[in-house]
């Protein structure tokens, strides 16, 4: 077994933001995941800094270093700056490669995330794209946006838009000459890896229990258990 | 505290914003929910204000919202940004202006990361050059679009043809500004004000003529958590967020609100719409929300552009009740029109807030 956190050492933003806490609980107080989870940064911080391997890697495979949303109000805040959103983000690094990610209902949340996310840069260019963007799975964009989605290409050009259009402009259509500088980008970085990794390390997540890639890509996105909340 | 310490501290949270010649890199969400608001923002520079406003279509995401997402590694954003850096380098520009607030933040993590680990800066450089076979000059200034619209905020009031003012009773409409998490919270001295007073939204609404209003939740996100987001099994801590912030404003009244954030008017706007579907709540006036504007939607309304060629009728909490306040001549009939008054029907109108 690794030293865990000696692992987490190497990542430049634990060393940007995991110093001695004094557990005052601040980063908690202002935090918008502990209101909502059952969550509670200041007692992640306190439990990698006890640098206890076995303590650590239930944390890597557990929900709670899933809940975080990556707002970093806590870093605004802490008396001894550190920055337990950082630390977060180390420890999710961690636990993705690894492989723990798989062992908790959140952490297989990974598969659905790095589908769109990554889809959506590698096949357009953008984060985000009309064309992967399903209203059925965002209501919440509400019949406005439904409107708008059936009469795309209307709708953008009364706003001025360059929808999927050459040269600059809103939501022009990215060259492919970008393109592949970003395919490129992802497979000197690690990040054609990483997605490979996610894949196959939720394969055998799913073999394991009983599904189909789908029916767990599915459930990844969509099931949510009781169990997190704290009301 | 005596004055002159409270200057002094001003003084710290104070960035130099140079007047011309900008490199403009485009928004993932913004194009995507508010594609006018872009558009305005190049129309207003360029053509109202006069700026060299530089856009290359070469340009793509900045990979902010995938690496938040933790669904990209860390070298990967890194050297995505890099690549933009290096189209702006060959393209001759020093003064780089992100229109996301996500990207805003990335853009200045990575340059303090760099800056605290130059062994770091290297290895993207490699990265970039076994990738892309480009170099890079990094940015000589880092500031967010909102940040420019601010820093001609007095230019824009010259021109204005209405102000945040209430056109019946003289009084100056009530504003509630939100500012995007990774504007300030992460690098404080990165933003006009800082964290705790930021003041690059309130120095608008106070040049335009509108009062800013204080409330307890002034400073709490609005919900996105990015894979609290995209997500659908995780989106009720996103509305949850959202319903918190518009429990704590409600009491002060707000006419409306403004945004830096490309993901704040979505959810502020949206969760609105979700939360009186199943709530039945609505926490404007009448059965109306309180509207959600774009700093440009807002500078557009303030220089007299119709609100339709703003976008307005892309938001689903109805923006007619500010419209009405500051005086804003429009055509209810031309809202769901398109190009050429094209008929595009119109969408369905929900059941519990009004959306015209």
């Amino acid at each position: 077994m690794k030293n865990l956190f000696d692992e987490l050492n190497k990542d430049y933003r634990f060393k940007e933001g995991f110093h001695t806490c004094i557990n005052c609980g601040t980063c908690t107080a202002v935090c918008p995941a502990a209101e909502f989870y059952c969550y509670d940064p200041r007692q992640i911080v306190s439990i990698v800094q006890t640098k206890d391997d076995q303590k650590i890697e239930e944390l890597l495979k557990s929900d709670r270093i899933w809940y975080c949303g990556e707002c970093m109000s806590c870093v605004t805040r802490c008396p001894r700056k550190n920055g337990p959103g950082l630390v977060i983000m180390a420890l999710r690094e961690l636990s993705i490669r690894l492989g723990y990610f798989v062992e908790s209902e959140k952490g297989r949340q990974m598969l659905p995330l790095t589908h769109a996310l990554t889809g959506n840069i590698l096949n357009y260019g953008y984060c985000v794209h009309p064309k992967s963007f399903k209203w059925e799975d965002h209501k919440e964009s509400g019949p406005v946006f439904k409107w708008h989605l059936e009469h795309l290409q209307d709708s953008m050009a009364r706003l001025g838009a360059n929808y999927d259009g050459d040269g600059p402009g809103v939501l022009r259509r990215i060259p492919k000459e970008s393109l592949d500088e970003l395919k490129a980008i992802f497979d000197v970085t690690g990040g054609t890896e990483r997605i490979k990794h996610v894949e196959q390390c939720s394969a055998k997540k799913a073999k394991e229990m009983g599904m189909t890639d789908e029916e767990y890509e599915k459930m990844a996105f969509e099931y949510c258990s009781d169990k997190h909340f704290n009301n | 505290m005596i004055y002159e310490g409270k200057q002094k501290i001003w003084s710290d949270y104070q960035k130099e914003i140079p007047d011309d010649h900008w490199y403009y890199v485009r928004s993932c969400i913004r194009q995507n929910f508010f594609p006018a608001s872009e558009r305005m923002f190049t129309e207003i520079t360029r053509n109202v204000l006069g700026k060299d406003m530089y856009e290359t279509p070469f340009h793509t995401t900045c990979g902010g919202i995938a690496y938040h997402a933790d669904t990209i590694p860390q070298e990967t954003v890194m050297t995505i940004v890099a690549r933009q850096f290096a189209l702006m380098t060959e393209a001759g520009y020093e003064n780089y202006c992100p229109s996301c607030i996500t990207s805003f933040g990335n853009y200045a993590e990575i340059l303090e990361t760099w800056r605290e680990f130059p062994e770091l800066e290297a290895r993207i450089r490699e990265n970039l050059w076994k990738a892309c076979r480009r170099e890079f000059n990094k940015p000589k200034y880092l500031a967010h679009t909102s940040d420019l619209i601010y820093h001609w905020r007095e230019q824009i009031r010259e021109k204005a043809k209405h102000l945040l003012i209430n056109r019946e009773t003289g009084e100056p409409l009530r504003i509630v500004e939100h500012i995007g998490c990774h504007y300030a919270k992460m690098f404080p001295h990165k933003g006009v004000g800082g964290a705790e007073y930021p003041y690059v939204l309130a120095g608008m609404v106070e040049s335009w003529g509108g009062e800013v209003i204080d409330y307890p939740e002034r400073r709490h996100c609005c919900g996105y958590g990015f894979r609290q987001y995209h997500v659908k099994a995780n989106r009720g801590y996103s509305v949850s967020n959202t319903h918190k912030k518009f429990e704590s404003m409600e009491p002060f009244h707000p006419d409306a609100i403004i945004t830096n954030c490309p993901g704040c008017p979505y959810f502020l706007d949206r969760w609105q719409y979700v939360i009186a579907e199943q709530t039945g709540k609505t926490y404007g006036r009448n059965g109306y929300g309180i509207p959600v504007f774009t700093y440009e939607e807002l500078a557009g309304l303030v220089l007299g552009y119709d609100p339709w060629d703003l976008g307005l009728q892309l938001h689903q909490v109805a923006v007619e009740p500010l419209l009405d306040k500051m005086g804003v001549e429009y055509d209810p009939k031309a809202k769901y029109l398109g190009l050429n008054k094209e008929d595009l029907m119109k969408p369905e109108m929900p059941s519990s807030i009004k959306c015209c």
